[in-house]
């Protein structure tokens, strides 16, 4: 039996969880809306807005477009990022804490400051509404994402393993492969999924640099939500809910594995 | 034979070297001739330069000046995995995403060795440290003891001509060193290959080596047999740092070519004296000073310094003693069993012949660097 401290604690985390999640699960009702309009309770019930999202060019392409992006912006954070991490982690202590902070700051500045200054440099680069200027901005924001993440992994990281291989005969290459990535690994995995999350919801520089030609899904998102009420952004919202929980999940549970050996 | 094939051990040269960290010289000048398949070890304090000269033997840091040989060949700017030597860390350092069996078979796969070749060397190296039932285990389902015996498979798996050692059973208990030192000793008997071993435990040096270096602040005080270091210590550090021992000082007069000092009401004869005009100290073995009555069996030539028993302990083959002698010093004295009782506050008199003393000169460093 659970002393009466204990069950206190466990309802006041249940109360937390439910303020957390409500807004998140108030969407899914409102997704099957049988009407236009995005009023709570919803009335009625159809497929239609799903139907929407799947058929509608605007919503295929800009989904694609996000997509595309945010893979490209994993794949260069995460490279970008971990080489980061290992100039910062193993420079000397104030050099490798200066630089750190620095490369941090995208994370610091408010975003719409820094999208005031991307979209002046970008409209004389031609970059605006283009694939590698999303790919530039989304990389820069990731970028400290991955470094802190990486850079909590090398931080746990025994060297002396790397001296320990080098003395079996591995030189620096295999050593970084055979014996320093597996290791940290899962910061790097971590990281890229930051990474790509990071990019795939990204709305205040995207609203800057995005075009009629080029337009991702937060975009998508929030001007069919300002032009007309569409459910059709409740339709997303779930999709991407449910996308997202299983990722968690699938993390989850990928982590148990690992933790077990 | 159950264990790697027995290789032809390398022979290790190291002549004048120097490794200087910035202002800070961390080795000065050292020389240091290994024999093929000699077990050798590198004994001192911390900081005294000892684990410097393995991580120069390895290649993980690059020698300042002077020459470093390994098997007849200059190493100087040979990275450390091209130099096919095991080592063995004082924290094992195996790969913790690896089983025993990956771990053992690492040096081998980058070799080149493969199949059904790799899986018996991997097999008669765990056989070797008695290791082969954990090679599917992974290195953190293993006890310290255990990680150490496949940290020591894994380095002599690829049958290496040099083994190297730092601290490898520091961070293990008693028992389990001293039963780990026999491995290790028949291991080496077993295989030929040289050992070179870093500790800071003069007993474990004494049971493992065939020679010992001992080092003190950055320098090789002596290199020598334990025994040699025992009974013939050529500095007052090195007898100080190997066994227990009593150190006399006192006001010294060359009489008839012999050394006398005073010590307190009393004179201690040593032959000889020592050559410059270094102050003479008196270094005394507890195991060849003997307790005896005051004034009693006298023996003609003998040393006889009167005390006061301070301490008496019983250690079952024998007893030992602290006597409070007249000038403060406190001697201690091994007595075998059998030997005359005394008790605390008991008058007594530490008696030695000349040939039982060391003559050494006095180094203010020696006492330093105990502490």
């Amino acid at each position: 039996m659970p002393s009466f401290p204990r069950v206190f604690l466990g309802l006041f985390c249940l109360l937390v969880a439910v303020l957390l999640l409500a807004p998140t699960l108030v969407v899914i009702p409102m997704s099957f809306n049988g009407n236009k309009s995005l009023a709570f309770p919803p009335v009625g019930f159809s497929w239609q807005w799903y139907a929407n999202f799947f058929s509608n060019p605007d919503w295929t392409t800009s989904f694609t477009n996000s997509l595309i992006i945010a893979l490209i912006v994993a794949v260069v954070a995460t490279v970008v990022g971990t080489l980061a991490a290992f100039g910062v982690t193993r420079a000397a202590a104030r050099t490798g804490g200066l630089l750190r902070a620095l490369l941090i700051t995208p994370m610091v500045v408010p975003g719409v400051v820094l999208a005031i200054g991307i979209y002046a440099v970008y409209l004389d680069a031609h970059l605006v509404g283009t694939v590698v200027g999303f790919v530039l901005a989304h990389t820069m924001l990731a970028i400290p994402f991955v470094l802190i993440a990486v850079q909590a992994s090398l931080e746990v990281f025994d060297r002396r393993l790397e001296t320990a291989a080098s003395s079996l005969g591995a030189g620096r290459l295999t050593v970084f492969r055979t014996v320093t990535l597996p290791l940290i690994l899962p910061g790097i995995l971590s990281g890229a999924l930051f990474a790509f999350i990071t990019s795939f919801d990204e709305i205040i520089v995207a609203l800057f640099i995005t075009s009629p030609y080029l337009k991702t899904l937060p975009v998508q998102i929030y001007t069919s939500i300002t032009r007309d009420a569409d459910p059709t952004v409740a339709a997303v919202g779930t999709l991407l809910f449910i996308a997202t929980s299983l990722i968690i999940v699938a993390g989850l549970l990928f982590g148990m594995r690992r933790g077990r050996t | 034979m159950n264990a790697p094939q027995r290789s032809a051990g390398a022979a290790i040269e190291i002549r004048k070297a120097s490794k200087r960290y910035g202002a800070f010289t961390a080795l000065n000048d050292i020389d240091l001739h290994i024999r093929p398949g000699e077990f050798m070890t590198l004994l001192g304090p911390s900081g005294s330069g000892k684990t410097t000269t393995l991580n120069l033997i390895a290649g993980f840091t690059d020698i300042s000046s002077g020459a470093l040989e390994i098997g007849g060949k200059s190493v100087t700017g040979l990275p450390s995995h091209k130099r096919n030597i095991g080592v063995v860390f004082q924290h094992y350092a195996l790969f913790p995403h690896m089983t025993v069996g990956k771990n053992v078979a690492y040096p081998l796969t980058l070799r080149g060795i493969k199949g059904e070749d790799r899986e018996r060397r991997v097999k008669r190296a765990l056989d070797m440290v008695k290791m082969t039932d954990f090679a599917h285990r992974y290195p953190n389902e293993l006890s310290g003891g255990q990680q150490q015996r496949v940290a020591l498979a894994r380095a002599l798996v690829f049958d290496p001509p040099l083994l190297l050692m730092d601290e490898p059973l520091g961070a293990l208990d008693k028992k389990l060193r001293e039963w780990l030192q026999l491995e290790i000793k028949r291991i080496h008997r077993e295989l030929g290959t040289t050992f070179v071993y870093v500790t800071h435990d003069q007993e474990e040096a004494l049971v493992l080596s065939d020679r010992i270096a001992v080092f003190n602040g950055g320098r090789i005080e002596q290199i020598g047999t334990g025994r040699e270091l025992y009974d013939h210590p050529a500095t007052l550090f090195v007898g100080r740092f190997i066994g227990e021992s009593t150190v006399l000082r006192g006001p010294t007069e060359t009489v008839d070519g012999n050394t006398v000092m005073t010590i307190g009401k009393d004179k201690v004869v040593a032959h000889g004296r020592l050559p410059g005009d270094a102050r003479p100290v008196i270094l005394l073995r507890p195991e060849r000073t003997a307790l005896k009555r005051p004034g009693a069996d006298a023996v003609t030539g003998e040393n006889r310094l009167s005390g006061t028993v301070e301490e008496a302990i019983y250690l079952g083959s024998g007893s030992k003693y602290e006597v409070r002698l007249t000038d403060g010093t406190t001697a201690v004295v091994r007595s075998p069993l059998g030997g005359a009782d005394f008790r605390i506050g008991d008058p007594v008199d530490v008696t030695f012949t000349p040939a039982d003393l060391t003559l050494l000169p006095d180094d203010a460093s020696a006492d330093v660097t105990l502490t």
